[in-house]
């Protein structure tokens, strides 16, 4: 075995905290004791390391950012990197990423984790990311020869497609939802895979400037953080009263039941204050104790979901569910990070899904109608104004859209929107205000 | 126009370009005012799997340009 010099890799192993410098050495030893058939260079890991060290040496990335790496038929799912000293690091000359679709929440059996451990072991690094930020199944590193070959396997053996990449939709993403969490206000994965079917071509194949992504919330909570991460979030909401089991209120307020379901045990906070823990921190002022009863004022709650996390055997969700769609969030680039704004407040979510398909097909030709390269959903909403992005969606300006009045002044009267509409003489406007 | 002519107009258009050989979605858009932009790509598309063009894709972006013109594996063209 080679004997590897990475000392500024290997401060990165000191400490507590996992180190990726140890997972990609440990892979490295087992690359070299392996008995299975690589079909991919034994020491990729170990060039891998080295050629790490070489960057932090010389304050240089060696990477080259971009290929036509690619499956046949797909413009989507393999992202390709080959390194600039290919001569000197020749087991990672190529080493292209491969995205897969993942199943929704993340439900395997141990039999297909260990089939695509073995897959990516022969076929690429043995090194994954379970999962990427996208949501993706993420396969590091392989080489050109082999993506076809993976992709075969892939669909063939595993039943498993590739994900989204570049100027795509991005492969959609959900919460645990329905399966397990009783706050999902509607069937998260249903609707994430029957997006994800519907827009299939979508998905393989660029379509857009830019990169679009969707992802499904059930509730406000947010788990998979679609109101930061997603040009269109869906999260969960409901329209009617939040349901109060009041004996179980005053439980709570006995101690016989544990606050957040026993979460946050770890230190003695005292006994549970119901109106310190939840009717003081309830954003909206909307609740109310006497002692004996709790009151919600369900006109004025954000469904922020506090109350309900803290006292889930008391409170839950109302009857009358679906979700609010938000769009246009983004990471910096431009401007700086952006959260979705809130654009339909309720749609229900029931298959087929066709009301959110229709209002997607809208935004999707607007935005490739009027969008510029590389810019994303949220950064033409700015550009163009949140009225003109109503419009497109065919929905009228609601006081729910707003933080407060007169705080965000986006809303432009038309004439004909007016009742005996009005008249404004231009050139008398513009000699006391410059353009 | 057929769709042949169409192809022709792309692959006419993207060879006269004397300096770039990467090209936006938009890029082709604009070569079809008319056109509604997801009819482009579907166009664009086609001629990829026909072999006529080639997707190049940083992971984050994708840029399409005609099948073995330019670097195959370099940075992207950074101009807008
Ligand atoms: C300054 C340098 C870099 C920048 C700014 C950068 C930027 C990005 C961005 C923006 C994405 C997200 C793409 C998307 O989903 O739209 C991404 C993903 C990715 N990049 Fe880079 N990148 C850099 C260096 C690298 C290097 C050196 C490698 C590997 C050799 C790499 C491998 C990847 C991989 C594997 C993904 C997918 C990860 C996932 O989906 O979780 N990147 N990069
Ligand atoms: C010059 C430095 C960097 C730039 C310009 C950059 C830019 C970006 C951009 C534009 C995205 C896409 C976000 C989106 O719209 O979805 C992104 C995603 C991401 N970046 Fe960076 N990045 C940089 C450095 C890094 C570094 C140093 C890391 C990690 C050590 C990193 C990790 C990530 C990850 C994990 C994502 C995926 C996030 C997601 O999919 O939600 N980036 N980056
Ligand atoms: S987002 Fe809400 S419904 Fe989905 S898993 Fe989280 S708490 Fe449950
Ligand atoms: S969900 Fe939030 S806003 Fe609504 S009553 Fe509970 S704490 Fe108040």
């Amino acid at each position: 075995m080679v004997k590897r010099k990475t000392p500024m890799l290997d401060e990165l192993e000191k400490g507590k905290w996992p180190s990726f410098v140890s997972d990609i050495k440990q892979e490295a030893e087992s690359r070299n004791e392996t008995d299975v058939d690589l079909q991919t260079p034994k020491e990729v890991c170990d060039d891998l390391l080295d050629l790490l060290e070489l960057s932090f040496k010389d304050r240089e990335g060696h990477w080259k950012h971009g290929g036509i790496a690619g499956v046949f038929g797909y413009g989507g799912g393999v992202i390709g990197r080959y390194c600039d000293r290919p001569e000197e690091f020749p087991a990672v000359k190529d080493f292209h990423t491969l995205r897969v679709n993942q199943p929704s929440s993340y439900f395997y059996r141990t039999e297909f984790l260990r089939k695509i451990c073995e897959l990516w072991e022969r076929r690429g690094s043995g090194l994954t990311n379970m999962h990427g930020s996208t949501g993706d199944i993420i396969l590091l590193g392989t080489t050109t020869p082999q993506i076809e070959e993976i992709f075969w396997e892939l669909t063939h053996n595993l039943k498993q497609d590739l994900g989204g990449s570049g100027s795509n939709l991005r492969t959609p993403n959900c919460c645990i939802g329905k399966s397990r969490c009783e706050f999902a206000c509607y069937d998260t994965q249903e609707a994430c895979r029957n997006l994800t079917m519907e827009f299939q071509d979508e998905l393989h194949r660029p379509s857009f400037g830019y990169k679009f992504k969707m992802k499904f919330d059930g509730c406000p909570n947010g788990c998979v953080a679609s109101i930061a991460r997603s040009d269109m979030s869906v999260i969960g909401t409901w329209k009617d009263d939040i349901r109060i089991d009041q004996e179980a209120v005053q439980a709570y307020v006995a101690g016989e039941f544990k606050p957040d379901g026993g979460g946050f045990a770890g230190r003695d906070w005292g006994p549970f204050d119901i109106v310190k823990e939840v009717i003081d921190l309830c954003p909206t002022h909307c609740m109310a104790w006497n002692g004996k009863k709790l009151g919600i004022n369900n006109r004025e709650c954000n469904r922020c979901m506090h109350c309900i996390n803290t006292m889930p055997r008391a409170l839950r969700i109302g009857k009358e569910t679906g979700a609010s769609i938000l769009f246009g969030a983004k990471a910096p680039i431009l401007e700086g990070a952006q959260l979705s704004t809130l654009t339909i407040p309720f749609m229900r979510m029931e298959e087929p899904f066709n009301e959110i398909k229709e209002l997607v097909g809208k935004i999707w030709d607007w935005w490739s109608e009027e969008g510029r390269s590389r810019e994303r959903l949220g950064e033409l909403m700015q550009r163009k104004g949140f009225a003109k992005f109503l419009d497109v969606c065919g929905v009228k300006a609601d006081p729910r859209m707003i933080k407060e009045p007169r705080s965000n002044p986006y809303i432009f009267w038309k004439e004909a929107d007016i009742p005996g509409g009005w008249e404004r003489d231009i050139k008398d406007f513009r000699k006391r205000h410059q353009k | 126009m057929g769709a042949e002519e169409d192809k022709k107009l792309i692959i006419d258009t993207l060879k006269g370009k004397k300096t770039k050989t990467k090209f936006y979605l938009k890029d082709f858009n604009n070569m079809f005012p008319e056109r509604r932009p997801r009819e482009v790509s579907k166009l664009v598309n086609e001629m990829v799997a026909e072999g006529l063009l080639e997707y190049w894709s940083t992971g984050s972006t994708t840029m399409i340009g005609l099948k073995g013109a330019g670097i195959q594996h370099e940075t992207e063209d950074s101009d807008q």
